[in-house]
């Protein structure tokens, strides 16, 4: 049975249901039992499941990661919640040094099975601490999963598959994602790690994107579809391990390849997406691939800037059209400036998040 | 709630040697293969990873053995020898590890700062300072959570006091009454640099700030140590909350490697031999020897050496990895 659910509520209801299910769930973090409940994520759960299975910590990041890991490693799956993803660079030494590599240090013979959620702020003057995308941090390490989902339903199956394996995992959800509404399944189910899904099946140009950013690609692609271009949208999911062959695929039947990548495109997602098809289907692509990134600044707070700094639909479309229409285009800038005057579809927000 | 097993000198004694002579073995290999590269001869068989030896510390880790049970856990750092032996870990993949063997404790992956024995509730060793403190507090939380009656221990150096995860840890395992008993092995230096130099106040002083019982027992007395520990131990088994034991013994070798450091900064010969004089096994020794159980002390000699000949001849015999191994362990879920 489906029905409609968003975002948050399908991350609330995974995370019922894998505390009903396994008795080695339980889920921590600063504000997991408070009345906001991380977004109303994790208020059904404590609820439910009280504060012996879900519960609040100090604010020592780094503690309760390790804390995490070492829980794992004696058998438990605990969910171990940031409200900004940007904690995560306190916790960094745990994650990095320890639980992505605790598995190959013993010779696979211990595994840590911690899932960690961090949220992507934007918006609403968050500036720049609150408001990064750090996926491709975290995806640098070997030993990890990172997961990114863009949609109710992942969001569900996701979590409920990282809670299953036993790598660490770290799921970065955007905030902006929260309230996208969609079917979801009301069983327990779970979405494959590492696999990309075709947000949209298009014929003249690939955009790979990720969380937020598919969003971005979808209004982009209803866009390009009027001016007759055809834009095939892969919603990448997994960040490590991401599903080279689905891209590759995709890049084979189109021929143009754009990343659309919710982060930095210095060193980052799209960056790392862009190399490997330029290794792998050089001979297949007729332009250079273009990467869409924020730009190489940190988050600004004023309204004005804000609003310049995300890339949105609009600048997925027009280096959709300067690929599709004229290709001699993609010779200039690979970096795009974001269109300030194109951000007027973002849902107003009424601050304090 | 387990009861204290009883503990004889003998077992302490024993236990400790082992770690010693391990140790010593491993200063001998590489004394044999420093003199063959020297001498430009092939290595056939080398230990190839920096060893943080414990020379001199053995108490605590022999303790470690009998205060806790093999279903209570341990998490120790890049100075692991001693806490992966005392707590039963498997001498011939300890010595396999250090030659880079497939058969070693880790597969060959992890080297001497690596030790982990599972099976022994040896969990794993950091080279992060401290970075292992709180994954035994996450390992008593499992504990808590599942009403289970296990204690975590995590074994940590004077250096890792001065994290600020340490104090994390503590504030964390007191408000939450988790039985952990933190080990804290207080060797006077970081390296080269005196505690002195970098703490303004007694170790047990940052346990008491958060209500727990917080002992410092000197490391020249293994029934001593033992009797601080076990009382701890069963503190926290009860329930009661975390508990922390600083026991100070000198390392009489260098912070890595395995010759003395001896005449550089602080660290005299004075030092060295005043430590040496206090030796806990060599006090041991005599003890039992007083006792009239000199037999018992020869017996155990030919064991241990006996032990540790057998772990050398494995260790050597035993194949490297194949390469192709190198791709193996890095997911649990990839596991044969």
């Amino acid at each position: 049975m489906s029905r409609v659910l968003s975002f948050a509520d399908a991350i609330s209801e995974a995370t019922c249901q894998a505390l009903e299910r396994d008795a080695s769930v339980f889920v921590m973090g600063v504000g997991v039992d408070d009345s906001g409940g991380i977004f109303g994520t994790t208020n059904e759960a404590y609820a439910r499941f009280g504060d012996a299975r879900v519960f609040d910590t100090p604010i020592s990041e780094q503690l309760t990661t390790g804390a995490a890991i070492g829980a794992a490693l004696c058998g438990m799956r605990p969910i171990l919640v940031h409200a900004r993803n940007d904690f995560l660079l306190l916790t960094l030494d745990q994650i990095a040094n320890h639980a992505a590599k605790w598995s190959y240090m013993s010779g696979g013979r211990l595994k840590c099975p911690i899932v960690i959620r961090g949220i992507i702020g934007r918006g609403w003057g968050q500036a720049a601490q609150h408001s990064q995308s750090l996926h491709a941090v975290v995806a640098h390490f070997p030993g990890l999963h990172v997961l990114m989902p863009s949609c109710a339903r992942d969001a569900k199956g996701l979590l409920l598959a990282a809670l299953e394996g036993d790598t660490p995992t770290v799921i970065i959800e955007h905030r902006w994602s929260y309230g996208l509404r969609e079917e979801v399944p009301a069983e327990y189910f779970v979405e494959p790690i590492g696999k990309a899904r075709v947000a949209r099946v298009g014929a003249d140009c690939t955009v790979v994107a990720a969380s937020f950013m598919v969003t971005e690609a979808l209004r982009a692609a209803d866009q390009a579809a009027a001016l007759g271009i055809d834009l095939e949208v892969i919603d990448l999911r997994t960040i490590r391990p991401w599903d080279v062959e689905t891209v590759c695929a995709s890049v084979r039947k189109t021929g143009r390849l754009i990343v659309a990548d919710p982060g930095w495109g210095h060193f980052g997602l799209a960056s790392e997406v862009s190399a490997v098809v330029a290794e792998r289907e050089f001979s297949s692509l007729r332009a250079a691939v273009r990467r869409i990134a924020l730009p190489d600044v940190p988050t600004p707070c004023a309204p004005v800037l804000e609003a310049a700094y995300y890339p949105v639909a609009a600048d997925v479309l027009r280096v959709a059209r300067e690929l599709c229409g004229a290709e001699l285009a993609a010779l200039q800038s690979h970096f795009v400036a974001s269109d300030a005057t194109a951000n007027g579809h973002a849902k107003p927000f009424a601050g304090a998040f | 709630m387990q009861s204290a097993r009883t503990v004889s000198l003998t077992d302490l004694y024993e236990r400790a040697l082992l770690i010693r002579r391990a140790e010593e073995a491993v200063v001998d290999q590489y004394a044999e293969q420093n003199r063959l590269l020297v001498e430009k001869k092939p290595l056939t068989h080398a230990i190839k990873c920096p060893t943080h030896m414990s020379i001199g510390q053995e108490a605590a880790a022999a303790a470690i053995g009998f205060a806790l049970t093999p279903d209570d856990v341990i998490f120790s750092t890049h100075r692991c020898h001693g806490h992966y032996l005392g707590k039963g870990g498997n001498l011939r993949a300890m010595m396999a590890e250090l030659f880079g063997k497939e058969t070693g404790c880790s597969r060959g992956k992890g080297g001497s700062m690596h030790l982990v024995d599972g099976a022994m509730g040896m969990l794993g060793s950091s080279a992060i300072v401290a970075g292992s403190v709180p994954l035994a507090v996450g390992a008593a939380l499992s504990f808590q959570l599942r009403g289970l009656a296990n204690v975590a221990m995590p074994c940590l150096g004077d250096g890792a006091v001065e994290q600020g995860l340490f104090t994390e840890a503590l504030n964390f395992s007191a408000l939450r009454k988790l039985p952990v008993v933190f080990l804290v092995e207080n060797n006077f230096y970081a390296t080269l640099s005196h505690v002195e130099s970098r703490q303004t106040v007694p170790i047990p002083d940052r346990g008491r700030l958060f209500g727990m019982p917080s002992v410092c027992v000197e490391g020249s007395n293994l029934m001593k140590v033992y009797e601080a520990m076990q009382e701890l131990v069963q503190y926290a088994r009860s329930g009661r909350g975390p508990a922390l034991l600083e026991v100070q013994a000198y390392r009489w070798l260098s912070h890595v490697g395995t010759e003395p450091d001896t005449g550089r900064m602080r660290r005299t010969a004075d030092e060295l031999r005043a430590w040496q004089a206090k030796c806990p096994i060599d006090a041991a020794e005599r003890e039992l020897r007083d006792r009239g159980a000199g037999e018992i002390v020869e017996s155990v000699k030919a064991r241990v050496s006996r032990d540790i000949a057998e772990a050398l001849v494995f260790a050597k015999e035993s194949e490297p990895p194949m390469v192709r191994a190198m791709f193996e362990d890095l997911h649990a879920e990839s596991q044969r």
